[in-house]
């Protein structure tokens, strides 16, 4: 169901060094762009200090030996459960109330900036 | 009446003392009264509210009534209720009317419980205080300079102070348990699967689960009773016969072995916070229950664990807030990116947007095997200790939460002080097995929670434990001093 996660575990990654490096307001300002949250210089400030301290508290799993361990991605080992591939809760009533909380739409559509010019 | 149990209320809106329009009433009065006091409730719609008691109150004069018709409650806002302003407690959701009920609502609605209003929460029910929360933080009705816990801290803070009979909550990390705990009442949540997570705004949906929050154990069964259950509309619901979780509250505890993690009963506890639940554990010992210890070896990696795992599915879940479907949109902006980062760097506050970047770093691209997939296997040797240590014993017993309620502003500058106060609950999230908190003592007038765990679907043997101790004790019906 999760190939990926049967890949073998990667040793090369298991013995890098416990703190890589702080983080540096570039390495933020990437982050907050794959985000796509805006931040300012002095929002970078604050957050690149919280970000070394949670990640100064993370880096501790690394050290853990887990070699053989299954990845575990939810709660109960189950499969995913599939229905058959119908509507099942759309109408134009529903379709226009939902409409209605878009910030922008038209004719049952919602509005976006131009994207191409 | 508004010190009546979930049964009590039931019984005289049965034998006719009191018709769902008059509690709905009584209620919405306290509301008025004390809202403004602790920020409980974050929207209130009377007329909605006394609407859904005259139907319930006409449901019961044609003979249709339900166990819980006609008795109100109310919802955190984290759960959409048709028509019902529901805001996550985020200003990017400030302006959203739910166009449809979530699976708790909905049952909770066809059971002809009465809805109060929406419950104050942390923002995306991220945080452990309330303090994250767009609209204000919630007061502690113990104690209103301190918080009443998170992320379901209004919920707690309104059963506390007898603005509700019972709540609704939510649970990530220990997000029903800890304000349960701060707040002196009994919180549960249910194994994973058991409750339907449809219409409930997600945060970390591998870890995310509803449960009931009111005084006594037998309360949270009878609430549980009226919205767990299989729900095909949720792709990791469990498809389970219909439980009653009141079955074995009767069931004297002679036998009971509960397990005492080696881990969490050391010289690192707090002195006052450990006195409380040895005395707690002397009162089960004289129920017939038995102690062993156990042990949960993995246990201290549950919290680096779970600040990897929730972030990084909090980045992905939270990604659908983009200011085109629904929500917030930036006033000023130059392109479609620029609307995009605009919009959530100010929709969102500022807890969201710190685990947003977490989630985004453990996700990306030369991170994912040593942070994500790390802390899966972390995860995997943390359940593995619970099934190991329920070899030994039926349930285990821990403090729910370091310490009593903090003050204000005494966490909220440093995120990992805030993250490290929920080591006793996250683990049991990681797990997906159920878990409890129940008041067991005061320490200067503050509540102290226990937590009791137990394995996958044992949710009625943790409330007949707890039902039982709270036949011999009296903590869960102490009402803060200024609501009484």
């Amino acid at each position: 169901m999760f190939p990926f996660f049967l890949r073998p575990f990667n040793t090369n990654l298991a013995i890098l060094p416990l703190h890589i490096m702080a983080f540096t307001p570039e390495d933020v300002q990437r982050l907050a762009k794959l985000a796509r949250i805006e931040l300012g210089p002095e929002q970078v400030d604050a957050t690149l200090g919280h970000l070394d301290n949670i990640f100064g508290m993370i880096a501790e799993l690394r050290q853990i030996d887990t070699r053989d361990i299954m990845p575990m991605a939810h709660a109960c080992d189950v499969g995913q459960r599939l229905r058959e591939d119908k509507v099942s809760d759309g109408s134009l009533e529903q379709r226009d109330r939902c409409l209605k909380l878009a910030p922008e739409s038209e004719a049952g559509l919602y509005l976006v900036p131009k994207v191409i010019e | 009446m508004i010190h009546a149990s979930l049964r009590e209320l039931a019984s005289a809106l049965e034998t006719k003392q009191v018709s769902s329009l008059e509690l709905t009433e009584l209620f919405l009065g306290r509301i008025a009264q004390h809202n403004s006091t602790i920020n409980a409730f974050i929207t209130i719609d009377e007329e909605k509210s006394r609407a859904a008691a005259k139907a319930a109150d006409a449901t019961r004069a044609a003979g249709n009534a339900g166990p819980l018709t006609g008795v109100p409650i109310a919802h955190k806002d984290i759960f959409c209720q048709d028509g019902w302003r529901t805001t996550c407690g985020s200003r990017m959701l400030e302006n959203f009317i739910a166009p449809y009920n979530a699976t708790v609502v909905e049952r909770c609605n066809q059971a002809g419980l009465v809805s109060l209003g929406k419950l104050n929460m942390d923002e995306f029910a991220m945080g452990s205080s309330n303090e994250t929360s767009y609209y204000g933080p919630v007061r502690n009705p113990w104690d209103t300079g301190r918080v009443p816990g998170g992320s379901s801290g209004g919920s707690a803070a309104a059963v506390a102070a007898r603005l509700a009979p019972a709540v609704t909550g939510t649970d990530t990390g220990g997000s029903i348990r800890q304000p349960a705990a701060l707040c002196g009442l009994t919180g549960l949540k249910p194994s994973y699967g058991t409750v339907s997570r449809w219409g409930m705004i997600a945060f970390a949906s591998s870890l995310d689960q509803a449960g009931p929050m009111a005084h006594s154990a037998e309360d949270c069964g009878l609430l549980l009773n009226a919205f767990a259950g299989f729900d095909a509309k949720d792709s990791t619901s469990l498809e389970r016969e219909t439980d009653d979780y009141t079955r074995s509250l009767e069931q004297p505890l002679k036998g009971l072995r509960i397990g005492l993690p080696k881990e969490f009963f050391n010289a690192d506890g707090d002195a006052a916070t450990m006195a409380a639940i040895d005395a707690a554990l002397a009162e089960y010992r004289k129920l017939g229950a038995e102690t062993v210890e156990v042990s949960l070896p993995s246990i201290g990696q549950s919290v680096a664990a779970y600040y990897v795992i929730a972030p990084a599915e909090a980045s992905s879940n939270l990604s659908r807030f983009d200011g085109v479907r629904y929500g917030y949109r930036a006033p000023e902006y130059s392109d479609l990116n620029d609307m995009y980062a605009k919009s959530r760097a100010q929709g969102f506050g500022d807890e969201v947007k710190r685990r947003i970047l977490i989630g985004t770093y453990v996700l990306s691209h030369g991170y994912y095997d040593a942070y994500y997939l790390q802390a899966q296997r972390l995860r995997r040797l943390i359940a593995n200790d619970f099934d190991e240590a329920f070899k030994h014993c039926d349930v285990i017993a821990s403090p729910t939460t370091p310490g009593t309620a903090f003050k204000f502003g005494e966490k909220s500058g440093d995120p990992v002080q805030m993250y490290l106060s929920d080591i006793y609950t996250i683990g049991v999230n990681l797990a997906g097995i159920p878990a409890l908190s129940h008041p067991c003592g005061e320490i200067n007038g503050l509540p102290v929670g226990m937590q009791l765990i137990g394995p996958y679907f044992s949710e009625h043997r943790l409330l007949n434990a707890t039902h039982q101790y709270q036949q011999a004790t009296d903590w869960h019906r102490r009402t803060p001093a200024l609501f009484a």
